[in-house]
């Protein structure tokens, strides 16, 4: 395989299938490589895909790609042990009449995008295992493969190579992930009649429901967890700081199972036929976390870059806007005769800081310490809320001057009046 | 079979037989100085057990290649960890 490539790409995922589709429509020969049996089968996620950074690429998905449900429906639950209190957003359209959220399967749609890609004229190498990168000097020249004779050389490496990114690691480009840096999600897939689903969540057709929960089913980690409707199946999990993991010693999939048994999830999913149970790293350290994006020779994209907006939980559309604006980048440089030097490739981290991308990360930065700092939020405040939500309801002969003071006294007990104004204070700042 | 055993049960892997992608370096240093053992708690697979001697078994069938065990080792650093062969480990049907 002493081949050579304009490009290598390095991962089949969202960011590297951006990257190599812009790539190859740029003019360019492009090898991507993929150590799972086919795009998608290493791949993780909730998953919700937002159309935006998608229809850039491929304007006629919404006609081909394999979408489960679009989103027309969004809850936020705070849970307690037995109670939750919620808010739902419903809306039939979006602006422009067309769904812009979307639920999917990664297996099938990471699958169909590398194919789109191919079509482009991307040659894929799946079940092959990226061993290191190449070098000559400083720069990066090509990868070395885990096939017989597997060094491939090529002008520029894109790694697209997931959360892990050994690679970036073995290049000393990435220092190892911290536990705080990244969190860690369980998942199970649930399958049921799609009349079943359409009922127990009052949807028809291809609309869908997501719900994103916090409260005490994470005991007090950091970490939220999610209820996605998909055509004929319901994905559920729940995702904690890798760094409580550690200190609460508590069992991803005991976690899981607790909050599969909570009250206010249990009747939504009974009956389901469990399929399939994946677990998968998030990058969590945001802005702060972001490594070096480019030397000579290469670019990151997508999680190995550390790319996600944990806050709006957006990844794979982080994903494939750096994976696009990578391949933009190199390409431009090429039209001008420019070389694919460190100095040279500083455009790609330039262009990003101008776009939502950067600007969202930076704008959430804190968000982490805050609430690190701050385990009340956690747990104490939906314990709160939802015993006032209770104490108002109830209808017992107490008049409601004496509930409201009820609830004012247990707000004041457990966080006094100092404290409720900094915590205000604190997540204003953190989320403004 | 336990809790995550069932769960697992419903998974497609193509095990690499006799070829563990993930080994603990020196199981000495898990048995005799961690104290902490995140390992056996931690892994969403349940690859790392914890034996009656205070040592660590770690059976790799299971992994969903996530790379918890990895980066919460942080202390000792005693977790060798390499992707799966091209093809081989677990394989998602729905992801």
């Amino acid at each position: 395989m002493k081949e050579r490539f304009d490009a290598i790409v390095v991962g089949a995922g969202p960011a590297g299938t951006a990257a190599a589709l812009t790539l190859a429509r740029g003019g360019w020969k492009v090898l991507q490589i993929e150590r799972g049996e086919y795009p998608g089968s290493k791949n993780v996620q909730g998953a919700i895909l937002y159309a935006d950074s998608l229809q850039k690429l491929i304007p006629t998905f919404r006609e081909e790609a394999p979408l489960e449900r679009h989103l027309v429906e969004q809850r936020l639950w705070i849970l307690d042990d037995r109670s939750y209190l919620g808010s739902t957003f419903r809306s039939p359209d979006s602006k422009d009449g067309q769904p812009d959220r979307y639920t999917i399967l990664r297996a099938q749609f990471d699958k169909w995008f590398a194919k789109k890609a191919q079509e482009e004229g991307v040659l894929l190498l799946c079940e092959t295992t990226v061993l290191d990168l190449l070098r000559e000097g400083r720069r990066v020249v090509g990868v070395r493969t885990d096939r017989e004779d597997g060094d491939v050389y090529a002008d520029v490496v894109i790694l697209a190579d997931g959360v892990n990114s050994l690679l970036a690691r073995k290049a000393g480009i990435r220092p190892e992930l911290g536990a705080g840096e990244v969190a860690l999600g369980v998942k199970e897939v649930l399958f049921y009649p799609q009349d079943t689903l359409e009922e127990r969540f009052g949807i028809q057709g291809d609309e869908g429901v997501a719900i994103e929960m916090v409260g005490k089913i994470t005991r007090g980690m950091v970490g939220t967890a999610f209820l996605y409707t998909n055509k004929e199946s319901l994905a559920v999990g729940i995702g904690c700081l890798l760094s409580d993991f550690r200190r609460e010693k508590i069992p991803p999939y005991v976690l899981l199972e607790h909050l599969k048994e909570h009250p206010a999830l249990r009747a939504l999913l009974r009956d389901g036929e469990m399929k399939e149970y994946t677990a998968h790293l998030i990058p969590e350290g945001g802005y702060k976390a972001i490594p070096k994006l480019a030397g000579d020779g290469w670019l990151i994209v997508g999680d190995a870059g550390m790319f996600v907006n944990s806050v709006h939980r957006e990844g794979s559309n982080l994903a494939m806007e750096t994976g696009r604006v990578a391949a933009e980048t190199v390409i431009e440089l090429r039209q001008a005769r420019e070389p694919l030097t460190e100095r040279n490739l500083r455009r790609y981290r330039q262009r990003l800081e101008s776009s939502f991308v950067m600007k969202d990360l930076r704008k959430y930065q804190h968000v982490h310490e805050v609430l690190d700092q701050n385990r009340h939020f956690l747990t104490t405040y939906p314990e709160l809320v939802n015993r006032a939500a209770e104490t108002l309801l109830r209808v017992d002969g107490v008049d409601k001057r004496s509930k409201q003071k009820e609830v004012t006294q247990s707000f004041r007990k457990h966080r006094s009046y100092g404290g409720l104004v900094s915590d205000a204070v604190k997540l204003w700042r953190a989320f403004r | 079979m336990n809790e995550v055993e069932e769960k697992l049960y419903q998974n497609r892997y193509r095990l690499d037989a006799g070829r563990p992608h993930i080994r603990i370096r020196n199981p000495e240093v898990c048995q005799s100085r961690c104290s902490e053992k995140s390992c056996a708690a931690c892994c969403p697979a349940g690859c790392y057990t914890l034996g009656s001697e205070g040592g660590i078994t770690l059976l790799t069938d299971g992994c969903l290649e996530c790379g918890t065990c990895r980066i919460i080792c942080s202390e000792f650093r005693n977790v060798d960890w390499e992707y799966p062969r091209g093809g081989f480990g677990v394989l998602f049907k729905f992801g």
